[in-house]
């Protein structure tokens, strides 16, 4: 059964179809959780007695930052899974999530910043979190300017899995690389997240907005990857008669 | 608590609504940049198919 | 394919790719020059403040270094690119990784090995002490062959592209910022007189990572960008 499975996945109008019906319901879960979510986080939530509000920007902050290293790890995965068994669909998830997650990392970096200002007095902080962020971004980038530069979007979808392999070896080890010298060069910062218990209260937005934000990106990649898989298609008769049914 | 009050974010308005706001700025683009480009796609292989229909008829 | 004929292989591509570099014996000044040059700019951008020079100088160095290896690293699969060669290392029943490892070296031999040996004297420039420099001098030992055998890596992934340059600083600095961290942090502790064996440590284990990973990755590259 998951063979035959595999075997329809593999096709890209099969996919193409599915995707279509998935996209409405994820959304509306996602709606679902994001207000939900939001309640908790800015109403139901009682202010920090050291922040004040301002630790609100954590329900946006960490589950973004949180994203960020999702996304990628999925976007390696896929490449890899496309690079060893050629499948198609593999590809397009790969580069599909590449910008999604280039725009949490921009989002968690932002709202780091922002965050940073009441807590730290300045917009900008060499923390260690912040700084891996930074260096991911680089990488989400490096992984979407290298698809466009290269014409053939086959060979392109596999230089970009070598290049998401590469950088996903790396994470942990700039991650680690970068609180250390964080810690050589700054003492620590007590931020909410340092401390070993979080309240209920905090703790259950931000686990609705992490859910929230993992139901976005299912139906965000899946809307993208439908656009790349209508682009790889074109010359085909399924895309043909859809373009010209609409 | 009242709706200034939330609001008013105990000071930290501006910054907690700008982080919202861009986290909703950014959410929305996401979803908006995908279907104007299946649109655009799909545009693009109708014009496309209906000039080789022109050529080879 | 017996062992025996691919170290032949290995130490015939190594010795040739040499001696193609020492016909342009020009060429192999410009990194070391880009990297005096680069140094030298600091203290007049920054001021000759010698507690500054020193504060900044291991950074300094190495970032330089950094973008030398950078620059130099764009031409290591060119040559062999435009003339087919590359498709020839493919198409060898030699395993790739192997040959790119040849390469690789020859390209440090070249590049590498001239940063190392005028570092001393940009430590001098800059103020360091004499600790300080010996460190930098390990430091760059280990480091710059990382930095060829990673960045190699994104010279096969970009061989093909007309832009290929200025893609790959993009690719392959953030990839870079691990050694330059432990690289730098290294010499600013054994100037503060400390030990630093866990930062020479840890640099050395990038290095292993690198030799056993890289060649790998860059043969797939080269695949791919040559498919």
């Amino acid at each position: 059964m998951f063979n035959n499975f595999f075997h329809k996945m593999a096709s890209p109008k099969y996919f193409y179809t599915i995707a279509g019906i998935l996209i409405p319901w994820l959304a509306a879960g996602f709606v679902l959780l994001f207000l939900t979510g939001l309640y908790y986080g800015l109403v139901k939530a009682p202010p920090d007695y050291q922040q004040g509000d301002s630790y609100r920007i954590m329900f946006i902050h960490v589950p973004a930052a949180w994203m960020s290293m999702f996304i990628y790890v999925v976007m390696a995965g896929a490449g890899a899974i496309g690079l060893i068994w050629r499948i198609k669909l593999a590809e397009v998830v790969a580069i599909s999530s590449a910008p999604i997650g280039a725009w949490f990392t921009f989002l968690a970096l932002v709202t780091g910043s922002i965050w940073g200002k009441p807590m730290w007095g300045t917009w900008w902080v060499w923390d260690a979190r912040l700084t891996s962020e930074l260096i991911l971004l680089f990488l989400y980038l490096g992984v979407i300017a290298l698809y466009n530069a290269i014409d053939d979007k086959r060979t392109a979808a596999r230089a970009v899995a070598i290049l998401a392999l590469v950088g996903v070896v790396n994470i942990p080890i700039i991650h680690y690389s970068v609180e250390w010298w964080n810690t050589l060069h700054q003492g620590p910062t007590v931020t909410k997240l340092d401390k070993p218990s979080i309240h209920l209260s905090m703790l259950i937005p931000l686990l609705l907005m992490a859910f929230a934000f993992k139901l976005y990106y299912a139906f965000v990649v899946l809307m993208r990857a439908r656009c790349e898989v209508l682009d790889r298609e074109r010359h085909t008769g399924w895309v043909r008669e859809l373009a010209e049914k609409k | 608590m009242n709706l200034t009050e939330f609001f008013h974010m105990g000071g930290y308005a501006y910054y907690v609504w700008t982080s919202y706001g861009i986290a909703l700025v950014v959410l929305l683009l996401n979803v908006i940049l995908p279907l104007r480009q299946r649109n655009k796609l799909l545009g693009n292989i109708a014009r496309a198919a209906k000039r080789t229909r022109r050529n080879t008829t | 394919m017996n062992s025996d004929s691919l170290l032949r292989a290995f130490t015939l591509l190594l010795k040739r790719d040499l001696t193609l570099a020492m016909r342009h014996r020009a060429e192999m000044i410009n990194p070391l020059l880009f990297f005096v040059l680069v140094t030298s700019l600091f203290p007049l951008g920054i001021g000759a403040d010698p507690k500054l020079l020193q504060a900044v100088g291991p950074g300094v160095i190495w970032v330089a270094a950094l973008l030398a290896a950078l620059l130099s690293l764009e031409g290591i699969f060119r040559s062999d690119f435009e003339d087919g060669t590359l498709e020839q290392f493919l198409l060898s029943s030699h395993p790739v990784s192997v040959l790119v490892l040849a390469k690789v070296l020859a390209h440090w031999l070249i590049t590498g090995l001239p940063l190392l040996v005028i570092s001393p004297l940009l430590g001098v420039l800059l103020g360091l002490p004499g600790d300080a420099i010996l460190i930098l001098l390990v430091t760059l030992a280990l480091g710059t062959p990382v930095l060829s055998l990673i960045g190699a890596v994104g010279v096969a992934l970009t061989v093909g592209l007309r832009k290929g340059g200025m893609i790959l600083s993009l690719l392959v600095l953030p990839l870079y910022v691990p050694l330059l961290i432990f690289a730098a942090s290294a010499v600013d502790t054994a100037a503060a007189g400390l030990p630093v064996t866990a930062h020479l440590s840890l640099i050395s284990a990038l290095l292993v990572l690198a030799l056993s990973l890289s060649p790998l990755a860059t043969a797939a590259a080269l695949r791919i960008s040559l498919s």
